[in-house]
């Protein structure tokens, strides 16, 4: 069985972004980019799935400019096999991506897609679900645990009110949270290795998908910044202040 | 225009959330259905017809959607949201896991977690950890929309609309639930507690943190936790606050052993009152507390809840 794990070039998760004078976005130029966190747990587990010998074939996946080869690599220096870039000028939203996906997930036949839950620029959260809608496929969102039997997928799913076990059929989407695993670092000798792996260019166009924005930004601003706060240096004046100064408790 | 608000509820009584979602749909300014898809779900469906601002209940009552699986419910939604220009949902795991698989089938771009409606089609929403607010406006036909409940306040139940039956509903063998396993606790939830007591990984133990749940019991307080804290065991994975967690804004959010990191912060920084204790008087936490005490959490917290005990003066 092959995996197809789509991953997405992000600032680095330590950064602290700025926001552009003109309100357009925020700053990308000269930032730290990475590959989005979940997207390295989504990567390590399909590894761990190939491994444990239930996966033969790891596709990672990129959607974006020619600049997130860099991340495809980095997924091929932890274990991936090969890579595919799907090369578009402007960030498509997550519907774009998810027919991209679909395209490919059309091509390269896999039993599985495991794809992070949210990626952290966008906080959007939509393109793992939105593959499963299109594809028709089973979705185990919000990953914490996942177990392959056969034909059979068990999940185990974070969710507000706690955890939640499902059974899906396969083939199915898997969108992975936090604690599914510790991704591995690539070590050198993987690294070099890796940049001798296959890593494939396609564009939307050859795929037949129309990327055009449906969402048109407006602008984008800071948030209000908090007031500073006050030092306080016991509990009984912490006490005095939220019950006479703040009125809260 | 016309509104359906997706109902959060466990088939026999409706979520919270449900009530922040409907607000953000009032702000709308247009008629607004409120849809319960479950299984032997009319106590729910009693409750949402209290909700004020809806002018109807729609029910779809199927054993497939006894368990809110996406996959049976998404062509429910495919197929009557024909019928509206605005389809709402809470920003939970729920709402998450749901209104995206519709929103493809639906050939629209969903827009998520808005924190404020400028127009019909132009919603604020919060990127890259609530470190930016995006403007942006649809110009799909049909909007569909995942609403962060802690920036719209509940709805009100003193209302009586009337309930309709909707059929649609089968199980599209994709997927089956198996069990759940809910943490449980006498304290008020989260995401609705006006006072929240936080721990981070300076807790240092599960054990430890029973001295944050006392002092949480004596505000009438829920107990939440930084990433950290979960991941290292301390506490159940529904207490997160964060950027990936859940988003609160209580009235009082007291951060104990946390450093506020972005990710933390992204979670709890539109609470009215911020307190942070922490022994590192550099931790990140303090600049956005209204009152910060730097102090080792094992001396402090046994004080803080003393000086409850003190009367007012
Ligand atoms: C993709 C991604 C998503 C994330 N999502 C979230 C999220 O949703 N929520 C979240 O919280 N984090 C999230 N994080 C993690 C985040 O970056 C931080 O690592 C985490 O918040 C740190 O938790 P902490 O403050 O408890 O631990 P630390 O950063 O280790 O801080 C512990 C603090 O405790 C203090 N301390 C220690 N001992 C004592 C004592 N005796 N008395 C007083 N103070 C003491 C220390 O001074 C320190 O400030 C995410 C990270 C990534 C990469
Ligand atoms: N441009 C992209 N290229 C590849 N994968 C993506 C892209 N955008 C989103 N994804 C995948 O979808 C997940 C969720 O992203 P989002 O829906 O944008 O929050 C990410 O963790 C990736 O696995």
């Amino acid at each position: 069985m092959k995996v197809l794990v789509p991953i997405k070039r992000v600032i680095d998760a330590n950064i602290k972004v700025r926001v552009k004078a003109d309100q357009s976005g925020v700053e990308l130029n000269n930032v730290k980019m990475a590959m989005n966190p979940f997207c390295e747990i989504a990567v390590e587990e399909a590894i761990r799935l190939r491994e444990a010998g239930t996966v033969d074939e790891v596709i990672a996946v990129a959607v974006g400019t020619g600049q997130s080869q860099e991340t495809l690599r980095t997924a091929l220096a932890m274990g991936a096999d090969r890579a595919i870039l799907v090369e578009t000028d402007l960030a498509p939203e997550p519907l774009a991506v998810a027919k991209l996906l679909k395209a490919l997930v059309d091509k390269e036949a896999p039993g599985l897609v495991i794809l992070g839950k949210q990626a952290i620029d966008g906080d959007n959260n939509q393109t793992g679900q939105m593959l499963a809608g299109l594809l028709g496929w089973s979705i185990g969102s919000f990953v914490s645990r996942l177990q392959i039997e056969g034909e059979t997928v068990r999940v185990t799913r974070e969710v507000d009110g706690g955890l939640e076990n499902i059974e899906l059929a396969s083939p199915a989407i898997i969108t992975v949270d936090l604690r599914l695993n510790e991704p591995r670092y690539a070590s050198l000798p993987n690294i070099m290795k890796a940049k001798k792996k296959p890593l494939d260019t396609v564009t939307a166009t050859e795929l037949g998908v129309d990327v055009a924005p449906r969402l048109e930004v407006l602008k984008v601003v800071e948030p209000p910044a908090r007031a500073a706060g006050v030092r306080v240096s016991s509990a009984a004046e912490l006490v005095e202040k939220l019950r006479n100064e703040a009125k809260v408790i | 225009m016309s509104i359906l608000v997706i109902g959060e509820h466990d088939n026999t009584s409706l979520r919270a959330a449900t009530l922040n979602t409907v607000t953000a749909a009032t702000a709308l300014g247009a008629e607004i259905d409120l849809l319960i898809a479950g299984s032997n779900c009319q106590g729910a469906a009693d409750e949402a017809a209290t909700v004020d601002g809806i002018t109807r209940v729609l029910i779809s009552d199927d054993p497939s959607l006894a368990d809110g699986l996406a996959e049976n419910l998404a062509p429910l939604l495919q197929q009557i949201a024909g019928d509206y220009t605005h389809v709402l949902a809470p920003a939970t795991t729920f709402g998450k896991n749901l209104l995206p698989r519709a929103a493809a089938l639906l050939d629209v771009q969903q827009i998520s977690d808005i924190s404020l409606i400028e127009a019909p089609d132009t919603f604020v929403r919060p990127i890259y950890a609530g470190n930016a607010l995006e403007t942006v406006r649809s110009t799909d036909s049909l909007k569909l929309i995942t609403v962060r409940t802690s920036a719209f306040d509940p709805a009100g139940q003193s209302g009586a609309a009337p309930i309709e039956a909707v059929s649609g509903g089968h199980d599209a063998g994709l997927s089956k639930f198996v069990g759940e396993e809910l943490t449980r606790s006498e304290r008020p939830e989260l995401t609705t507690a006006d006072i929240i007591v936080s721990g981070g990984r300076g807790m240092q133990s599960s054990e430890n943190f029973q001295m944050l749940e006392k002092l949480a019991d004596k505000l009438g307080a829920a107990v939440g936790a930084s990433r950290a804290a979960v991941d290292a065991g301390y506490v159940p994975n529904d207490y997160q606050v964060g950027q990936t967690g859940k988003v609160v804004a209580p009235t009082v959010y007291i951060a104990v052993g946390i450093s506020g990191a972005i990710q933390h912060l992204a979670g709890m920084k539109d609470s009215k009152v911020i307190v942070a204790i922490n022994k590192d008087e550099e931790a990140p936490i303090f600049q956005v507390a209204d009152y910060g005490w730097v102090a080792d959490l094992f001396e402090a917290i046994p004080q803080f809840e003393a000086a409850l005990d003190s009367p007012a003066s």
